[in-house]
């Protein structure tokens, strides 16, 4: 009795698992979208029903996958340009935004303790400025006594989003770092310690005393780490705020952008913070399984017109609504 | 009389009738066995052959781009434009550095260990202390890897390399090799550290065990001339055992050439060659294990070149070392 009800119970909980699966959205590629995407997914699927199964695998990987047809949508934090696009049938478009910042762990220093400029940070990657006495950090810092312990730099060892636009930014403020170093996910630092993923460089930094990183906002304030502030295009010192990554990002130009392909670093704006993230979503103009794809959409575009608000408890900064209406039309190219 | 021979004779008829039909299954059972045994060693070579050639297709575009070039290039720079610079300098270095000083830590302090197990240990301490390393074996090298960050690195960077860079600032050679420009809880030199631990239990086992095919005769005839402990190791434990000491000394290099993720962990997977051993460095396991999920093209080629040049250098090692354990074989069988 109690053994045929075991099974009957067994055969239910398959048959609503396999249910599930038929329904669930399936995605693959950057890990720093991926805390709101299971947020929105957990909202989406309270009032819809269906699920997101995202594998938060990185941004080259997750290209792979939607290349290799596995996955209804792929995402990256690096636009993909025109080329691409065209060879692979995608169509692009942005999904949110966020900050990037330089975290520091030195004795009494707090989050927004320290100014950092581009030119510095860009030194400092650079291995041009070796310790956090150095001149260039104490002119910009006069107030702070700072340690003469050689600084310890931490970047991505893995091939990584975060990277590709915290280079960017380094490459426009700097001329030195574009030359010897230049934008991209894998670079060829010359200086510093490896880490695999945001959560890696946050986890060195907190381990080892005189190191700088650089992370998505959300890692510096999940692990209490200490941020510095920046200053920006306009000469002015900024905080990590929402409010300061939204001035950067209202001044992105989407309008003019093909396919969405804009890269948001170094603002111009006396209250941007210059260094952002977009990050992307690639999916088939002509969709092997159109369902699928219009599931997808129809999650996005729910996304879009109640995720904000959750966005940025995490720290993210929604789409403006002119992209979001940009965005929209830009739809009208996949295949239902 | 007649009957019992006749049932005799028919006893042995039917005997032979079941001895043949049992012989015939028998000899089935046999053929299948054989096959079946056959079949799953040659699936090895079969394996075997088909990982090298895998590897091989996979790294061949990286093979003609770059060539021999890529054994003596130290720049890695996936994705330099217009043209992709990757060379195996620093990770060939990382990896063979990084094993010879675990093997400078791990071969005297296990060697150490199993002379003390066999010669001079007292039983009751005896099986404690060789589980306790049998343990160390059975540890996952991710745990390895986690302790090593989060205990061993920042211990070191603390309070060990500091004060060997204070104690060696002044003497050319090793103030470069212990420089002080860069310490921090992952380098070269911290790696090297947990590989030795965890080869350690390796060396340990297989030198207690080739220690006690040392004939008693041979010992007990150089305590009675009045030999002491360190004498009769020296003299004749050591002499007696030293090719298969060797091998299993091999092994545990081979096992310290391939390991990945502790070392990923803690190495600081930076593609440089300093003089220090207190820089961070990285090795071919280990980049290929952080750079792998993120690489396209000639990147990934040149990753996939990189684990078959790894295979390459193992497959080395680990024969020489089958090669000094067959010389100890034959010895002891003359």
């Amino acid at each position: 009795m109690k053994f045929t009800s075991l099974i009957a119970a067994g055969f239910a909980l398959a048959a609503s698992v396999s249910v599930a699966f038929a329904e669930d959205i399936s995605g693959a590629g950057a890990t720093f979208p991926y805390p709101i995407y299971s947020k929105w997914a957990d909202a989406y699927k309270k009032v819809s029903g269906v699920g997101l199964n995202y594998q938060s695998i990185g941004s080259g990987a997750g290209r792979k996958q939607i290349q290799a047809k596995t996955v209804t949508f792929g995402a990256t934090d690096i636009p993909q340009k025109e080329e691409y696009l065209n060879t692979n049938g995608f169509v692009q478009f942005p999904m949110v935004m966020g900050g990037i910042v330089a975290i520091v762990n030195l004795e009494g220093v707090a989050g927004g303790d320290l100014v950092l400029d581009g030119d510095t940070l860009a030194n400092i990657y650079l291995g041009k400025v070796k310790t956090w006495d150095d001149a260039a950090i104490s002119k910009l810092n006069p107030k702070s006594k700072l340690p003469s312990l050689p600084i310890i730099v931490i970047r991505r060892s893995d091939g990584s989003g975060t990277t590709f636009n915290f280079t960017t930014y380094l490459s426009a403020v700097s001329a030195d770092f574009k030359k010897s170093v230049g934008a991209g996910e894998a670079v060829e630092w010359p200086v510093g310690i490896g880490a695999a993923g945001n959560a890696g460089v946050a986890a060195n930094v907190m381990q080892t005393k005189g190191s700088i990183g650089y992370v998505e906002y959300a890692y510096a304030t999940q692990n209490g780490l200490a941020w510095t502030d920046m200053v920006n295009a306009a000469g002015k010192r900024v905080k990590p705020t929402l409010s300061s990554f939204k001035a950067a990002a209202a001044k992105g130009d989407w309008a003019n952008a093909k396919n969405f392909y804009l890269i948001l670093a170094n603002s111009s704006g006396e209250a941007s913070w210059p260094m952002m993230a977009t990050t992307f979503i690639l999916m088939y103009a002509q969709p092997s399984d159109p369902a699928a794809s219009s599931a997808a959409l129809k999650y996005f575009d729910w996304a879009y017109s109640n995720g904000g608000k959750m966005a940025e408890d995490l720290d993210y900064v929604p789409m403006p609504d002119s992209v979001i209406a940009q965005v929209r039309s830009a739809w009208k190219g996949i295949a239902k | 009389m007649t009957t019992i021979s006749e049932s005799s004779k028919n006893l042995d008829m039917a005997l032979s009738n079941d001895r043949a039909r049992v012989l015939k299954n028998l000899v089935l059972g046999d053929k299948l066995f054989s096959f079946a045994t056959r079949a799953a060693a040659y699936a090895v070579l079969l394996l075997l052959a088909g990982i090298i050639i895998s590897l091989i297709v996979g790294a061949w575009p990286a093979m003609k781009a770059f060539g021999f070039e890529f054994l003596v290039t130290r720049r890695w720079a996936p994705q330099l434009e217009p043209e992709p610079v990757l060379g195996a300098l620093a990770p060939i270095y990382g990896t063979l550095v990084s094993s010879f000083i675990a093997m400078l830590i791990a071969v005297p302090f296990g060697l150490g260990i199993a002379i003390f197990l066999t010669e001079l240990c007292p039983h009751s301490v005896r099986r404690p202390i060789r589980l306790a390393i049998e343990l160390l074996a059975g540890i996952p090298s991710i745990i390895y890897g986690m302790w090593g960050f989060f205990v061993l690195g920042p211990f070191l960077a603390n309070y060990v390399e500091p004060s060997i860079v204070a104690a060696v600032v002044n003497i050319p050679v090793l103030n470069s090799i212990f420089s002080g420009e860069m310490v921090s809880n992952l380098s070269l030199f911290n790696a090297s550290l947990i590989l030795a631990i965890m080869i350690l239990p390796f060396i340990t086992a297989i030198a207690v065990d080739v220690f006690s095919t040392v004939p008693p005769v041979l010992k007990e005839a150089a305590y009675g001339i009045g030999c002491t402990t360190w004498e009769v190791v020296n003299n004749v434990v050591l002499p007696f055992t030293r090719v298969g000491v060797v091998g299993g000394v091999m092994l545990a290099l081979g096992r310290a050439l391939g390991e990945t993720m502790a070392v990923t962990f803690i190495i600081g997977n930076s593609f440089k060659i300093s003089g220090s051993i207190f820089a961070p460095s990285t090795t071919i396991s280990a980049a290929i294990a952080s750079e792998f999920a993120e690489s396209e093209g000639l990147h990934q080629s040149a990753l996939i070149l990189l684990g078959l040049l790894l295979f390459v250098l193992t497959f080395i090692v680990l024969a020489s070392a089958r090669f000094m354990l067959m010389r100890l074989e034959k010895r002891a069988g003359a």
